[in-house]
């Protein structure tokens, strides 16, 4: 029995986040396969034969996977599982999306947000938003797993030399739901769950407008910008911003919290960072509990010197 | 339309829930219980949209044991119509809810779905997603905007790079994400008023679901904590930290 990855792309390149996912995939001790659903994108296709340690690549194209819909993909996934004992995705919305319908169809109990695999039954996994850690063991013959990509390195996406089967698409005009529309923010930056650093807001920015200064020691560091969900939830950034535990979940080289006071909701989605910098004028905000460096300073101030000075 | 709003019985979200002294499971003893704040936005939801005139039975259902009224009875009080109890002692995994979700629905016919995307308990966002796979329905996930239209509903989705807006055929499921909506309070005349409301009790093992621990917990833990650690003073002080020390820039 094989273990199947299903892989996430962008119509142009595969996710970092499935190449972490195949690391966890190598650990299952089983030789790895590639789910990919897309519609005619022949750089993702060769970048996905290239990935380290995926032994065959299931190549699934189709005009409707312009747009992915669960439906589809889970069909997709069942159409060659018997091969198949682990089946993964990766912890972002696209994984959470399909991967249960998956399970469900195959009488699989799923297991989300994979840290730690133990041996091939056995887990660990965040519950409570971080609170506390769970050791759980299965007593299926077959699993399905989301994994939190952060807690898994990436394997390269190049010196593989995967085999490309091409397979039909199940039920390839039934649609029950269709897709209308995308509104994706557009960023020059890094993207939140894969760079390696990150800076955040919190409410002590004050206004969206004032996030241009977090933006200019993001470009300075090529960081990608995040904020708290209590900056999200005043309307200052987009929800797509959030990190902790209702947003993104990130475990960069350097996290810099600025302005963010430190509600257990944030810490849950950061505090796996390598190292913590925080920068608020209230000493006692508990963001300095977890920060490795903390400067008390008003970040009006901090922020343009801190840029001037990288 | 009729709507069913499955809703889930969790520990009160302010509360710090850590793990018992032997280290089996979390401690709940005297924690505060309340409904998932998910299943909050999704009762909200179903509200709206019959006040709308666009639905006009709101069911909740939620699986558990007696104490798993009083959940009942707030959505109750906020405005559903009646309840269902699916009683069990037995805890339950997602893959069991769906199933038992399944033989309700089959019972109801509802148009729509509305429930939480996760519990803020086990983390799993998984039950929306098995449900909808197990009676064959379109999903879809993680709702910031639900507009019905005719036998359609058109709904936007909160995923990692923006928003994403499908077109579902109903019946169909949906569950909610935080910027749904703001829920509101149960005034009192209404939580009043919701003692008189219909509740059905039913026996899980009356549904034909057999509950089987595919998943058990062997251990749980508090996460490493992280070491506090310096302070600096200046800017300048950081970036040499930052550059020198940490090596991190």
């Amino acid at each position: 029995m094989k273990t199947l990855v299903l892989a996430e792309h962008n119509d142009t390149s595969l996710s970092a986040a499935t190449l972490s996912v195949v690391e966890a995939a190598k650990q299952l001790g089983r030789e790895v396969d590639l789910l990919l659903t897309h519609n005619s994108c022949t750089s993702v296709l060769e970048e996905a034969k290239s990935v380290e340690g995926v032994s065959k690549v299931l190549n699934f194209s189709h005009e409707k996977f312009s747009s992915e819909v669960a439906e589809d993909v889970a069909a997709c996934v069942v159409s060659v599982s018997a091969e198949y004992d682990f089946f993964l995705a990766s912890s972002s919305t696209s994984g959470k999306n399909n991967l249960p319908r998956v399970a469900a169809l195959l009488d699989i109990q799923q297991i989300s947000e994979v840290t730690d695999i133990i041996d091939e039954k056995t887990f660990k996994k965040p519950i409570y938003a971080g609170s506390c850690i769970a050791t759980v063991q299965s007593s299926q013959e077959k699993n399905a797993l989301t994994i939190r990509t952060t807690s898994f390195d990436k394997v390269p996406n190049s010196g593989g030399s995967a085999s490309v089967e091409d397979k039909e698409v199940p039920e390839p005009d039934t649609r029950k739901s269709d897709f209308v529309k995308n509104e994706l923010t557009v960023s020059d930056r890094p993207e939140l769950t894969s760079a390696d650093i990150v800076i955040s807001g919190g409410r002590g920015m004050q206004n969206g407008d004032n996030f241009a200064l977090l933006e200019a020691v993001a470009g300075k560091l090529n960081a990608a910008v995040g904020a708290s969900r209590a900056a999200v939830d005043s309307g200052f950034v987009p929800n797509d911003y959030q990190v902790g535990q209702t947003g993104k979940s990130v475990a960069p080289n350097l996290y810099i919290a600025v302005g963010i006071s430190g509600a257990i909701q944030h810490l849950a989605g950061m505090k796996d960072s390598k190292t913590i910098v925080a920068i608020n004028k209230d000493e006692e905000a508990p963001i300095f509990k977890v920060a490795d460096y903390g400067l008390v300073a008003d970040l009006f101030e901090a922020l343009p010197e801190l840029e001037s000075k990288l | 339309m009729k709507i069913l709003i499955p809703i889930k019985r969790v520990n009160d979200y302010n509360v710090k829930v850590r793990p018992n002294q032997a280290n089996t499971d979390v401690d709940l003893n005297n924690v505060k219980m309340a409904m998932n704040p998910f299943c909050e936005i999704a009762v909200e939801e179903a509200i709206r949209l019959k006040e709308a005139g666009k639905a006009d039975e709101i069911v909740v259902v939620t699986i558990g044991d007696d104490k798993h009224q009083e959940q009942l009875r707030t959505a109750l009080a906020l405005g559903a119509d009646r309840a269902i109890l699916v009683k069990t002692d037995n805890p339950v995994q997602p893959l069991d809810v769906a199933k038992v979700l399944a033989k309700v629905y089959a019972a109801e016919n509802p148009n729509l779905v509305i429930m939480g995307k996760v519990g803020i308990d086990g983390d799993h966002n998984q039950t929306g997603q098995m449900f909808a796979a197990l009676t064959g329905l379109p999903q879809a996930t993680f709702a910031s905007e639900i507009n019905v239209d005719g036998n359609k509903v058109e709904v936007t989705r909160e995923i990692d790079g923006g928003l994403e807006t499908l077109s579902a055929e109903m019946p169909a499921v949906i569950t909610t994400d935080l910027r749904l909506n703001e829920p509101r309070y149960a005034s009192l005349p209404n939580i009043m008023k919701a003692k008189r409301k219909p509740l059905e009790e039913m026996d899980l093992e009356s549904l034909g679901v057999t509950i089987d621990e595919k998943v058990s917990t062997l251990k749980v833990e508090s996460p490493p904590e992280r070491q506090e650690g310096v302070k600096v003073e200046t800017v300048d002080q950081l970036v040499d930290k930052l550059r020198n020390e940490a090596k991190v820039i």
